[in-house]
């Protein structure tokens, strides 16, 4: 027999750990049923696999002169760059002769990169002040909303234009301002807006009775209780993000060397892009994936929004 | 039966702006939620708190365990100025010694911690900083409240448990830290009536076993009669009687009172209810005039009532105050 002062309770951790796993299993149960939300994150599985394929191809059957992303040129075809789909090439090679399916798998890595960073800034700074506003109202709510209004009304393209003309653009950097920017505007209203329904709760008052201060409330009762909306934001965010990045590389402002907006731009400066139907192989590829992976994180968002809005449930 | 003097109120008022004006928000009308409350708690006592809805019970509850800061009057804890007590050290001691069970037990627990996490969480914030003491005095009092095995109630979620043993985390959660006085806001009056009488004897039994005073808040006059000492009877925020429980319920002395308990209803299908003297409704407490709240709806009111300020409470009897100018 043991002991019962040393043996009373399980550790903690250990309980946490299972409580957390039966929640998630509850949940998960909700995700599938959505349909949706499983669709998206097999898409999403599947530009992971596209992505891991990359390094492995490259160092077994595609030759790195011929098939690198960036400096790569195929010189069986001289001449005839871009070329169109071939065994060697599957969609093709771009104007200055770089395989378009190297540079399509490589990038993915960056806009999962940039997409995820960004949008976890974003919602980071969000639930922090929106928690923090409506928590302590006055002065604090009244200087953030109003700066939530003004990056809402901001353009926000024109300022990332001006920007790298300042400092030049890579792409952690341009994850960051866009997290930063994006956590001070719409989103930081809406989370205040659900930290505002958790506030009046009797149990924010209970909190305070047992002697908790503002951190432990926010912490503690306010933050958990809004973090599904935070979550469910954070996939919509990913989606502005990698489109964002699409559209400043389309028009060359990013330090990058290779991204699905940058293979836009590539055919855009080389003149293919006006003969539409012509030379699909150079924008039908990038345009395609980014398409689907921001269709792929809002669906996933979608499919979240289902576990954390009991009222669109079917049932 | 009293004991030492506990808890004193005194002239205890609390004003709510209201807001009007779109800009500019300085406030011209106030809700007197509380208005010149005045009333004593002693150890190992139930005070009880009585009144329709709105007539600023909850508010003096929350008055008392500092939810609210009043706009004036005094509470004194043990001798001690309550209202002076801001921050740091003093107030954690407050807290403490003070707790409250709120009446929503479906409200008054965070949906997303345990059990555990509920009821450890004044003595995590009190900075009893080892697990083990939070879980050998979370079961400890887990047990107390009635939820045994605690084991099997520890690691649940709000939503797994039925009202009456939410409000049990609650009180538990109240307890943990000993208090000595507690404020019950209608901590019954949420749940089904058949695991009322459980809930109330447990208040009782812990009142024994911990040595707590109540300030017992209800609507219910045969809940306040079970459950309390002493009565206060509140009417638009300010007290119109106070006195020993069974005097106030079988001799009420204010024509309020009367008619509060000439509304309770009685087993007896046969019983002919007396007309009901009072008239019209109740009147919004906002910027109310200087003279007796009940006026407009007394029956026994006259001219000089209506000359006068609002009556301060008289004893009548020992212990029996009143107030009212025709008594």
């Amino acid at each position: 027999m043991m002991d019962r002062t040393t043996y009373k309770f399980e550790p903690l951790w250990k309980i946490r750990l299972r409580l957390f796993a039966r929640s998630f299993r509850k949940n998960w149960g909700l995700f599938w049923e959505s349909r949706i939300g499983p669709l998206g994150l097999f898409i999403i599985l599947g530009f992971a696999l596209f992505m891991a394929a990359h390094p492995i191809l490259m160092s077994t059957i595609w030759d790195p002169k011929v098939y690198d992303p960036i400096m790569g040129f195929d010189p069986k075809l001289v001449g005839q760059h871009p070329a169109p789909p071939s065994w060697a090439h599957p969609l093709g090679t771009d104007p200055i002769g770089r395989d378009i399916l190297s540079q399509l798998m490589w990038s993915t890595r960056s806009e999962f990169a940039l997409g995820i960073t960004a949008a976890v800034i974003t919602v980071t700074i969000g639930t922090l002040i929106g928690s923090v506003c409506a928590y302590f109202g006055g002065l604090i709510d009244m200087f953030f909303m109003r700066l939530a209004d003004l990056v809402m009304l901001f353009p926000f393209f024109a300022l990332l234009i001006v920007m790298q003309s300042i400092i030049p653009m890579d792409l952690f950097k341009l994850a960051l301002i866009m997290g930063g920017l994006g956590g001070f505007g719409a989103i930081t209203i809406v989370l205040k807006s659900q930290a505002l329904t958790v506030k009046v709760k009797p149990y924010i008052e209970a909190a305070k009775v047992a002697g908790g201060g503002a951190f432990h409330i926010i912490r503690n009762h306010i933050i958990p209780n809004i973090l599904p909306i935070s979550f469910l934001y954070m996939m919509f965010n990913v989606t502005s993000a990698i489109f964002s990045e699409a559209a400043l590389s389309f028009f060359g402002l990013l330090d990058i060397r290779m991204s699905w907006g940058i293979m836009l731009n590539t055919a855009q400066d080389a003149g293919y892009l006006g003969a539409f139907g012509y030379y699909w192989w150079l924008w039908a590829p990038p345009g395609a994936a980014i398409t689907l992976l921001c269709f792929a994180f809002y669906l996933v968002g979608r499919g979240l929004d289902e576990i954390v809005n009991p009222r669109l449930r079917k049932r | 039966m009293p004991g030492r003097e506990l808890l004193g109120v005194e002239g205890l008022t609390k004003y709510f702006p209201v807001k009007k004006r779109l800009f500019l928000s300085r406030a011209r009308s106030f809700i007197h939620a509380v208005d010149d409350v005045t009333f004593t708690v002693h150890e190992g006592e139930i005070f009880g708190l009585v009144g329709e809805s709105g007539c600023g019970k909850t508010t003096t509850g929350k008055l008392l365990v500092k939810l609210y800061e009043p706009t004036c009057g005094s509470i004194h804890l043990d001798g001690q100025d309550v209202i002076q007590i801001r921050r740091g050290a003093r107030l954690r001691e407050f807290r403490r010694r003070v707790q409250m069970i709120f009446q929503d037990p479906y409200e008054s627990l965070n949906p997303r911690m345990t059990i555990f996490d509920i009821v450890a969480e004044p003595l995590a914030v009190q900075g009893v900083r080892s697990l083990v003491e939070r879980e050998e005095r979370v079961a400890d009092m887990l047990s107390k409240v009635g939820l045994t095995p605690p084991e099997t109630f520890m690691f649940r979620y709000p939503h797994e448990l039925s009202g009456g043993q939410r409000q049990r985390v609650a009180i538990a959660r109240a307890m943990v830290l000993g208090p000595e006085f507690v404020v019950a806001d209608e901590p019954t009056s949420m749940l089904d009536v058949s695991i009322r009488a459980g809930v109330m004897k447990l208040l009782l039994e812990l009142r024994e076993v911990l040595n707590v005073s109540y300030l017992y808040i209800t609507h219910d006059l045969a809940v306040a009669r079970y459950m309390c000492d002493r009565l206060a009877v509140m009417y638009l925020g300010k007290v119109v009687e106070v006195g020993p429980t069974e005097e106030v319920i079988q001799e009420p002395l204010h024509p309020y009172t009367r008619a509060l308990i000439a509304a309770v209803p009685v087993p007896d299908p046969t019983y002919r209810r007396e007309p009901v003297e009072i008239k019209g409704d109740i009147s919004a407490p906002i910027d109310p005039p200087s003279y007796c709240r009940f006026l407009p709806r007394c029956p026994i009111g006259d001219v000089t009532c209506e000359s006068s300020p609002h009556p301060s409470l008289k004893e009548v009897r020992a212990g029996h105050f009143v107030a009212c100018h025709r008594l």
